[in-house]
C-alpha cells in the first residue's frame, strides 16, 4: 500500500495558498492593493499570462477593445510600429501588425483550477459546490460576524472549529447529516485524514485544495486575512484557513455519505487522466504576445504624449517670491487639480503634495471610542496614540439600521408605526437628501473642535502598549522630514495649510476605499491637525532652526480637511489665530472655496447625469448633493483613470492639463544631491499609488472574477464583506461603478533627478526594486539639468526620445470641461 | 369622471405606459425611466380622484362587470373590476411605493446593462399587480396573478449571466407555480360551487353564500385551504418561507419594493379578498391562525441568527407577515391593512438603506462594543438553546424540506420515464393519440367501465410527457415537443370527459400549437446557431443571442397558458368540464400544467441564462 501523505505538505500547501488568495480586509479596513500580489515575482507580461491560464482570471483588454482603441486613435500608430519594431525586430514589424489589427484568434480562456474537483460531477453526477457552500458560507458568516445578528453565535472564543465542535457536542440538532461526519469532527482529525477519504491518492491533495477553496476565494481570502489579522476585527475572532478547509472537507464527506451511504469511491480512484500540475509552466501563445504587444502600445500612446509635454513645454514664468500661503495636500491623484485651482485663483500661493498621513503615524481613539484605528500607511505599525478629548456633538442614531426592528413583537409594535415614517423618509431621501447618520462622511472622523493628546505626558505616558503623545525630540524629527522631503525648506508663508483628505457617500459599503489610503483607508484630518501642532510648537521651532531649517514666528501651520467627493473644506483651530492673522486666514479661505467650486466643476464633466451647462455654483450644488444621496452608487470616482505618478518640482506640472490622472509627491532634488530622502519617497510608492493602480487595473479587465461586479445587487455580510444576494461568495475587488471609466494602464512614475541616482535609490530595497524590474510600474528619470528623459528598462536607464513632435495647446480648460465626458489626453496650457 | 372610467385608466394606463417604453431605444435611460414615473404618478392620481368618488359614495363596494371575453352556454369568461377599502389600501401602498422606488432607481441604475429591461419588468409587474389587486373575480385576479410571477422570475434573474440569480429565480418561481396550484384547484372548485365564473361581490350576498356554503361544507372548506396554499407561498409563509431571502438577487431597488414589500403582501391581499370563501369555515380560520403564529415563531428565530442585513430584513418582514395572517385570521381587517402597510413601507426603506449598515454599525460598535451582548436565548440550557441555533441557522431545513418532498419525487418519477423518447414518441404515442381522435370523432362505443377511466388515463400520458420534459438533460426539442403534446392529451382526456365542443378544443388548442411553432422555430435556430444545446447546464446565449432568447421567452409563456393567448381561457374552460368529484383528473391535470410551466422555465433557463458557456469575455465564477 502507498505510504500514506507522501508528496503532501500540509503546512506549506497552507502556507502558498494563502499567499494566492485574494488578500483584501473587511470593509472598515479596505486598503487597495495588487490584486494579483502572489505573482508579483514573476514579470508583469508572465504574470498576466501565468495568472490567466491557472485561474482563468482575464487580466488584460479583449483583443476587440484594443482594436477599437487603435480605430479611434487612441491607440497611436507610431508608437505601436515602434513597439513592435522594438520587440519583435524591425522585419516583422508588418507582420505583427497584420497579425495584431486583424487575425482571429480562439480568445476563450481555461482554468486549470478547478478541473480536478469538476470531476465530482462527471465521475459522481454530484454537484458538490451547490450542497456544500450554503452551509459552509452561512456557518464561517455567523462565526465571524461583527454585528448584524440578534443571536450569536453560541460558543466563539474557542476558535472556529473548537467552538463548532462545542456546539455540537451540547446539541440535539447538529450541522451534518450523516454519522461518519459527526464522528470525523469529534476526532478532530487532520487535513490529510479527510483527503484520504474524499480525494485517496495524496499526489492529488494539493491540487484539489486549490479546486475547493478557488470555488470561493472570497470567503477563503477574507479566512485567510483575518486569521493574519485578528485585530483588524473590533470583536475579533480567532479562525483559520485550516479550520474552514476542514470544515469544508467534512461537509463534503456529509453529502457524499447522504447521497451513496459510506462506502463510495475517492475521487482520486475515480479520475482517469490526471490534470496537469496548475503551476506547470504555462506555454506563451501568440495569442498572449498580441495582447501584450497591444498593452504596451496603449500604455506609451499616453505616457508618450506626457513625458514630452514634461521635458519640452516652456518655461513657467518663475512664481512670486513672497507667498500668501502655502498647502500641503496629498499625493493623491484626486488633489492634484485641486491644486492647479488654488494656484490659477491665488497666483502667489505655493502647494505641495505628499503622503497625506504626512510624515506622523499613529493610532488614533475617538472620545468614547473602544477601539484604534490607525492614521498612516498599511505596512506601518505606530508606536504612538492620539486621543481625542472634548467632543461638541454626540453622533445621531437611526433604528432602521439597527436590528430592533427584527425581533417579533418590537417589530409588531414598530411596524405599523414606524413603517408610515419610514414612508416619509423615503420621500425625503429622494427629493431632498441630505447628511443622515447613514452617510459616511469625512467631516465625522473627528470632531472640528476636540481637543487632542497630541504633547507627551509623563504622567499619562501610555495605553496598553502605545506612547500617548510625541516628545519634542519627535515631534521634530518628522517635522523636519516632512518638509525637507517636500522641499519647503524656505521663504514660509504666513499661512501654511496641511490638507488631509477623506470621503462622503451614502448607502456605500466601500465607504474606506475612498478615504485616504495613506491614513488605511481613514479621513487624514487628525493627520493635519496632529503635524501642525508639531510644527507650531516653539520648542520643535527652536530645535529645527538649530538645524538649519528656520521657520519664521510670522508663520502659522493650520491642519484642514478636504472632503474630495463634496469639494468642502473644514479647518482646525482657527480659534488659536489672533484677529489679525484671522482676517488674512479668512481671505485665503475664500479663495480656497473658490477653487473648490472649479475643481467640482471640473470632476462633473465625468458625471453623466449633471448637465454643464449650468453654473459652477449649481454644479457644485449637484455633486454635494451626489455625496448624501441613497441613490447614488458613483459620489465620487475615487482613483479612476489614474495614469501616472510625477516626483518632483512643482514647475514638472505647472501648466499642464492632466485630467486628475496624477499622484503627485513634491520632492526637490537640489536639496537632495544623494537621494536619501527620495529613497524614503520611493518606498512607499509602489505598494501605495502602484496598489492602487494594479488594483483599478485588475478589478476593470476582470471585473466578474478579479473586481466586485456591479455594486447594485450587493448585500453586507457580517459587516465584513459583501457578497451578491443571500448565498453567494464573498465580492472582493472594486465595483464595477468604481473602475469603469478607468483605462487600465500601469502607473508611470516620472522622477525629476539624475538617473544614476533614482537607480540608487530603487535598488536601496528588494521589495522596491521588485516593482519595477518586474515591469509592474514603469519608471522615467528626468535629468533636472538637460531634461532628458530615462526610461528604465531591464535593470538601467536608457534614454528615451518621445516621438510626438508637439503638444496640444489649449487657452482655458472650461470648453473641454463642457463638452468632453472621456479620458483626456495631457494638454499644455498656454 | 365616472367610476367605470376611472377603473379602466387604472387598468389601461400601466398597459399604456408599458408599452411605451417598450418602444423606447435601451440608450434613451432618461426617457425610459421618465415613462415609468410618469405612469406611475398619474396612476396615483386616478387612484386618488377614484378614492374620493368611492368614500363620497360612503365607501361603498364598487364593481365593475367589464368585458365578457368568452361565453358560451353555462359559461362566461368576463373580466371584472373591484374597488373597495382592500383594494385601496393595496394601491395606495403600491403606487407610492413603485413611483418612489422608479424615481430612486433612474439614478441608481445609471449605465447599468439591462436598464430598460429593469424598467420594463417594473411597469409590467406593475400592470400584474393592478390588475390583482382590482380584480373583481378569481379569473381576473389569477391574470394578474400569473403576471406577478413571470415578473419575480424576471427581476430575480435580472442578472443573468450569473448562476445563482438564475439558479434562485427558478427556485422562487417553481414556489409560486406550486402556489398556483391551490388558486387554480380554488377555481375549478368554485365553478362547480356556484355554477358561474362568480365576482366577489356576489360572494358578498351572506344568503348565497351560507345556502351553498351548508350544502356543500366540505368543498367550502377544501376551497379555503386552497386559496390558503396560494397565500402562503406568495407570502413566504412556511413551509415556503425559504424562497424569500433567496429572492433578494437582483438591483437592491427591485429587492426593496417587491420582495420587501409588494410581491411578498399579496398573499394576504388573497386572503382579504378572498374572505367570503372561508370566513364562514371555523377550520379554515384556526389553519390560518396556525400557520400565522408557526410562520411568525419560526420566521423571527431565523431571522435572529442572520449575519446578512438582506436576509434579515427577508425573514424579520415573514415573521411580521406571519403576525398579519393571524390578524386577517381573527378577522381583524383593518388592522391587518394598517400592519401590511406599515410593513411594507419600513421593510422597503430598510432594505434601501441596507448598504448602509455596514459603515453605520461598524460606527457603532467603534463606540459601544461590548463583547458579546446576552440575548434572552442565553437563559435557555445550552442544549437547547444550542439546537435551536443550529436549526435556526439551517434555517429549519425549509429549503432542503422543498427539495426533499417536492423536487426529488417529481425527479426520480421523471428520470424513470426512460420509455419515453424519440421513437417510443413517434411509432407509440402518435398513433395511439390518433385512435383516440379517432373514437372520438367516429364516437365509437367504448364500454362505461372502459370509458370512465380515460380521461385520467390520458392526462396521466400528459403528465408523464411533461415529467419527462422536465427531466430531460439532453434534448431540447424533444422536451419542448413532449410539453406540446401534453396539451393536446389534456384535451383528449377532457373530450371523452364531458361534451367539449369542437370550438373550445379549438380555443385551448390553438394558443399551443402558436407559442409551440414559434418556440420550436427559435429552438431550432438556436440549435443551428451554437454547438452546445442540452439541458444539463446553464448555457448563457442570451449573451449572443438575445432576439431568440426573447422570442423563445414569449413562446413558453404562450405555451404556460399564459393571458397572451386564448388558451388561458381555454384553461379555465377545462375545468368547468371536469366534475367536482373527479379530484383524480383534476389533480392530475392541474399538476401537468403547474410542471409544465417550470419545465418551460427550466428549458429557458438552462438555454439562455446563466454564465456563459463561451469564456472570451468577463465570465463570473459559479459561486456569484
Amino acid at each position: 500500500m502507498e505510504k500514506v501523505d507522501s508528496g503532501f505538505n500540509e503546512h506549506d500547501v497552507l502556507h502558498e495558498l494563502k499567499h494566492y488568495l485574494p488578500a483584501q480586509s473587511p470593509l472598515k479596513d479596505f486598503i487597495h492593493h495588487n490584486t494579483l500580489h502572489a505573482f508579483q515575482h514573476q514579470k508583469f507580461f508572465t504574470a498576466l499570462r501565468n495568472s490567466s491560464k491557472i485561474f482563468g482570471y482575464k487580466t488584460s483588454l479583449a483583443l476587440d477593445e484594443f482594436r477599437r482603441l487603435y480605430v479611434s486613435g487612441r491607440i497611436r500608430e507610431d508608437v505601436l510600429s515602434r513597439v513592435l519594431r522594438e520587440r519583435m525586430g524591425k522585419e516583422n514589424v508588418n507582420e505583427w501588425k497584420s497579425k495584431l489589427l486583424s487575425k482571429k484568434y480562439d480568445m476563450t480562456t481555461e482554468a486549470r483550477v478547478g478541473k480536478l474537483r469538476s470531476q465530482w460531477e462527471v465521475q459522481f453526477g454530484m454537484d458538490l459546490d451547490v450542497l456544500v457552500h450554503p452551509p459552509l458560507f452561512r456557518i464561517i458568516c455567523s462565526y465571524l460576524d461583527q454585528g448584524i445578528s440578534i443571536w450569536n453565535f453560541p460558543v466563539l472564543h474557542k476558535g472556529f472549529l473548537n467552538s463548532i465542535r462545542e456546539i455540537e457536542k451540547n446539541s440535539y440538532a447538529s450541522f451534518f447529516k450523516s454519522k461518519r461526519a459527526k464522528n470525523l469532527l469529534r476526532s478532530r482529525c487532520k487535513i490529510s485524514d479527510l483527503l484520504k477519504i474524499v480525494v485517496g491518492d495524496p499526489a492529488l491533495y494539493k491540487q484539489y485544495l486549490y479546486d475547493q477553496q478557488f470555488a470561493h476565494q472570497g470567503w477563503s481570502g477574507m479566512v485567510s486575512a483575518i486569521e493574519d489579522f485578528p485585530e483588524t476585527l473590533l470583536d475579533t475572532k480567532r479562525v483559520s484557513l485550516k479550520d474552514l478547509i476542514i470544515l469544508e472537507l467534512l461537509l463534503e464527506i456529509d453529502a457524499l455519505d447522504q447521497k451513496f451511504g459510506e462506502i463510495w469511491s475517492p475521487l482520486g480512484f475515480k479520475v482517469e487522466e490526471r490534470p496537469e500540475d496548475i503551476f506547470s509552466e504555462v506555454p506563451q501563445s501568440e495569442y498572449d504576445t498580441v495582447l501584450s504587444l497591444w498593452q504596451d502600445a496603449y500604455e506609451w500612446s499616453y505616457y508618450d504624449d506626457v513625458l514630452y509635454a514634461i521635458a519640452s513645454k516652456p518655461e513657467v514664468a518663475p512664481a512670486p517670491a513672497v507667498k500668501t500661503f502655502q498647502a500641503m495636500l496629498c499625493i493623491d491623484d484626486r488633489e492634484l487639480s485641486f491644486r492647479d485651482y488654488m494656484e490659477k485663483v491665488d497666483p502667489a500661493c505655493e502647494t505641495f503634495g505628499t503622503p497625506g498621513f504626512f510624515g506622523v503615524e499613529f493610532y488614533f481613539q475617538p472620545e468614547h471610542g473602544k477601539s484604534y484605528t490607525k492614521q498612516c500607511p498599511a505596512p506601518v505599525f505606530p508606536k504612538y496614540l492620539i486621543k481625542e478629548i472634548d467632543i461638541s456633538e454626540d453622533r445621531k442614531k437611526d433604528v432602521h439600521l439597527t436590528n430592533h426592528t427584527h425581533s417579533l413583537f418590537k417589530g409588531w409594535i414598530m411596524a405599523p408605526t414606524l413603517g408610515f415614517w419610514s414612508a416619509f423618509r423615503l420621500f425625503l431621501s429622494i427629493f431632498k437628501p441630505s447628511m443622515s447618520p447613514a452617510t459616511s462622511s469625512s467631516f465625522n472622523h473627528m470632531d472640528k473642535v476636540s481637543k487632542l493628546s497630541i504633547n507627551f505626558d509623563e504622567k499619562n505616558a501610555k495605553d496598553k502598549d502605545l506612547q500617548i503623545g510625541y516628545t519634542v525630540d519627535e515631534m521634530a524629527t518628522r517635522v523636519e522630514g516632512l518638509l525637507k522631503s517636500i522641499g519647503l525648506v524656505e521663504h514660509f508663508a504666513p499661512f501654511v495649510y496641511v490638507i488631509g483628505h477623506g470621503a462622503s457617500s451614502a448607502n456605500n459599503p466601500h465607504y474606506a476605499a475612498y478615504n485616504c489610503g495613506a491614513c488605511s483607508g481613514r479621513a487624514g484630518s487628525v493627520n493635519a491637525r496632529v503635524v501642525c501642532n508639531m510644527a507650531n510648537h516653539a520648542e520643535v521651532r527652536a530645535i529645527l532652526s538649530s538645524k538649519g531649517l528656520a521657520i519664521p514666528d510670522s508663520t502659522t501651520f493650520i491642519g484642514a480637511l478636504h472632503d474630495t467627493t463634496r469639494d468642502e473644506m473644514v479647518f482646525y483651530d482657527e480659534n488659536l489665530l489672533s484677529e489679525e492673522k484671522l482676517a488674512i486666514h479668512t481671505k485665503n479661505v475664500l479663495a480656497i472655496n473658490q477653487a473648490l467650486e472649479q475643481n467640482a466643476r471640473e470632476r462633473a464633466r465625468r458625471f453623466e447625469l449633471i448637465d454643464l451647462k449650468l453654473s459652477p455654483r449649481e454644479i457644485h450644488k449637484k455633486i454635494l448633493t451626489r455625496s448624501v444621496s441613497l441613490f447614488e452608487p458613483r459620489p465620487e470616482l475615487n482613483h479612476a483613470t489614474n495614469a501616472l505618478c510625477i516626483v518632483g518640482r512643482r514647475l514638472l506640472t505647472k501648466n499642464l492639463f492632466l485630467d486628475r490622472r496624477a499622484f503627485a509627491n513634491s520632492y526637490d532634488y537640489r536639496i537632495d544631491a544623494d537621494g536619501t530622502i527620495l529613497t524614503n519617497i520611493m518606498k512607499p510608492l509602489g505598494p501605495v499609488c502602484g496598489g492602487i493602480n494594479l488594483e483599478y487595473y485588475f478589478s476593470r479587465v476582470d471585473n466578474e472574477k478579479l473586481g466586485a461586479g456591479t455594486k447594485l445587487p450587493h448585500n453586507v455580510m457580517g459587516l465584513f464583506g459583501v457578497a451578491n444576494g443571500f448565498d453567494g461568495d464573498l465580492r472582493p475587488g472594486l465595483p464595477n461603478q468604481m473602475t469603469e471609466v478607468h483605462d487600465p494602464v500601469r502607473l508611470l512614475i516620472v522622477v525629476e533627478h539624475f538617473p544614476e541616482i533614482v537607480l540608487k535609490t530603487i535598488k536601496s530595497a528588494d521589495a522596491v526594486y521588485e516593482w519595477y524590474i518586474n515591469e509592474w510600474i514603469h519608471l522615467v528619470a528626468l535629468n533636472p539639468e538637460t531634461k532628458q528623459l530615462f526610461e528604465f528598462r531591464d535593470g538601467e536607464f536608457v534614454l528615451y526620445q518621445p516621438l510626438s513632435k508637439e503638444f496640444s495647446r489649449i487657452q482655458d480648460v472650461s470648453e473641454l470641461l463642457t463638452t468632453r465626458r472621456d479620458n483626456l489626453p495631457v494638454f499644455v496650457l498656454d | 369622471m365616472s367610476t367605470t372610467l376611472l377603473l379602466h385608466i387604472l387598468i389601461l394606463l400601466p398597459v399604456f405606459g408599458y408599452v411605451v417604453s417598450l418602444c423606447i431605444p435601451e440608450r434613451f435611460e432618461a426617457a425610459i425611466s421618465s415613462v415609468s414615473t410618469y405612469t406611475v404618478a398619474l396612476h396615483f392620481l386616478t387612484f386618488v380622484l377614484l378614492f374620493f368618488q368611492w368614500i363620497s359614495n360612503s365607501g361603498l363596494t364598487i364593481d365593475l362587470k367589464d368585458i365578457v371575453i368568452y361565453k358560451t352556454a353555462g359559461y362566461e369568461f368576463y373580466l371584472d373590476f373591484c374597488f373597495d377599502k382592500i383594494t385601496a389600501m393595496y394601491l395606495f401602498v403600491g403606487s407610492i411605493l413603485t413611483f418612489l422606488v422608479s424615481i430612486y432607481s433612474r439614478v441608481y441604475l445609471h449605465r447599468e446593462k439591462g436598464y430598460k429591461r429593469f424598467f420594463n419588468t417594473l411597469l409590467f409587474f406593475y400592470i400584474g399587480y393592478c390588475i390583482t389587486v382590482l380584480s373583481g373575480n378569481i379569473e381576473t385576479l389569477f391574470i394578474g396573478w400569473e403576471i406577478l410571477g413571470i415578473c419575480s422570475f424576471l427581476l430575480i434573474a435580472f442578472y443573468r449571466e450569473r448562476f445563482l440569480p438564475v439558479r434562485n429565480a427558478v427556485k422562487v418561481f417553481t414556489v409560486y407555480r406550486i402556489g398556483d396550484i391551490g388558486l387554480i384547484m380554488a377555481m375549478w372548485m368554485s365553478h362547480h360551487l356556484w355554477h358561474q365564473n362568480i365576482s366577489f361581490m356576489q360572494l358578498q350576498n351572506d344568503q348565497l353564500v351560507n345556502t351553498q356554503l351548508e350544502v356543500h361544507s366540505p368543498v367550502g372548506v377544501f376551497i379555503a385551504l386552497m386559496i390558503l396554499i396560494t397565500a402562503a407561498a406568495k407570502s413566504a409563509q412556511l413551509p415556503f418561507s425559504s424562497w424569500l431571502p433567496r429572492a433578494m438577487e437582483g438591483p437592491t431597488p427591485s429587492s426593496a419594493i417587491f420582495y420587501g414589500s409588494l410581491s411578498v403582501h399579496i398573499g394576504v391581499f388573497l386572503l382579504l379578498r378572498t374572505r367570503e370563501f372561508w370566513e364562514h369555515q371555523y377550520t379554515a380560520r384556526v389553519v390560518i391562525v396556525l400557520l400565522g403564529l408557526a410562520t411568525s415563531i419560526v420566521a423571527s428565530l431565523i431571522a435572529r441568527v442572520q449575519s446578512s442585513v438582506k436576509s434579515q430584513i427577508a425573514y424579520s418582514s415573514v415573521a411580521q407577515i406571519g403576525l398579519i395572517f393571524i390578524e386577517v385570521g381573527l378577522g381583524f381587517e383593518t388592522l391587518a391593512l394598517i400592519h401590511f402597510a406599515g410593513n411594507a413601507f419600513l421593510r422597503t426603506y430598510q432594505l434601501l438603506v441596507s448598504p448602509s449598515v455596514a459603515s453605520y454599525l461598524i460606527r457603532e460598535q467603534f463606540y459601544n462594543f461590548q463583547p458579546r451582548e446576552l440575548t434572552f436565548e442565553d437563559t435557555w440550557p445550552k442544549r437547547i438553546e444550542h439546537s435551536i441555533y443550529i436549526w435556526s441557522l439551517r434555517e429549519w431545513d425549509l429549503d432542503l424540506f422543498m427539495a426533499r418532498f417536492l423536487w426529488n419525487p417529481l425527479k426520480s418519477v421523471g428520470r424513470k420515464l426512460n420509455f419515453l423518447n424519440i421513437h417510443t414518441i413517434f411509432w407509440f404515442f402518435l398513433p395511439s393519440y390518433l385512435i383516440g381522435i379517432w373514437c372520438l370523432y367516429a364516437r365509437v362505443d367504448i364500454p362505461d367501465q372502459i370509458r370512465d377511466y380515460l380521461p385520467a388515463l390520458f392526462s396521466l400520458i400528459g403528465l408523464s410527457m411533461v415529467l419527462k420534459s422536465f427531466t430531460e438533460r439532453k434534448n431540447v426539442l424533444m422536451s419542448w415537443i413532449l410539453i406540446i403534446m401534453n396539451h393536446f392529451w389534456v384535451a383528449l382526456a377532457i373530450s371523452f370527459n364531458e361534451e367539449f365542443k369542437i370550438d373550445q378544443v379549438f380555443m385551448y388548442l390553438s394558443g399551443i400549437v402558436l407559442a409551440g411553432t414559434v418556440g420550436m422555430f427559435a429552438l431550432r435556430k438556436i440549435k443551428l446557431l451554437e454547438e452546445s444545446t442540452d439541458l444539463g447546464n446553464f448555457h448563457g446565449h442570451v449573451y449572443e443571442h438575445p432576439r431568440i432568447a426573447f422570442t423563445f421567452l414569449v413562446a413558453c409563456l404562450g405555451l404556460t397558458g399564459f393571458p397572451i393567448t386564448p388558451t388561458f381561457i381555454g384553461e379555465d374552460l377545462i375545468y368547468t368540464h371536469i366534475k367536482e368529484d373527479q379530484y383524480v383528473l383534476a389533480a392530475i391535470t392541474s399538476l401537468g400544467f403547474i410542471i409544465d410551466g417550470l419545465s418551460l422555465i427550466r428549458l429557458y433557463g438552462r438555454i439562455f441564462l446563466g454564465p456563459h458557456i463561451k469564456t472570451y469575455h468577463e465570465t463570473p465564477y459559479k459561486s456569484s
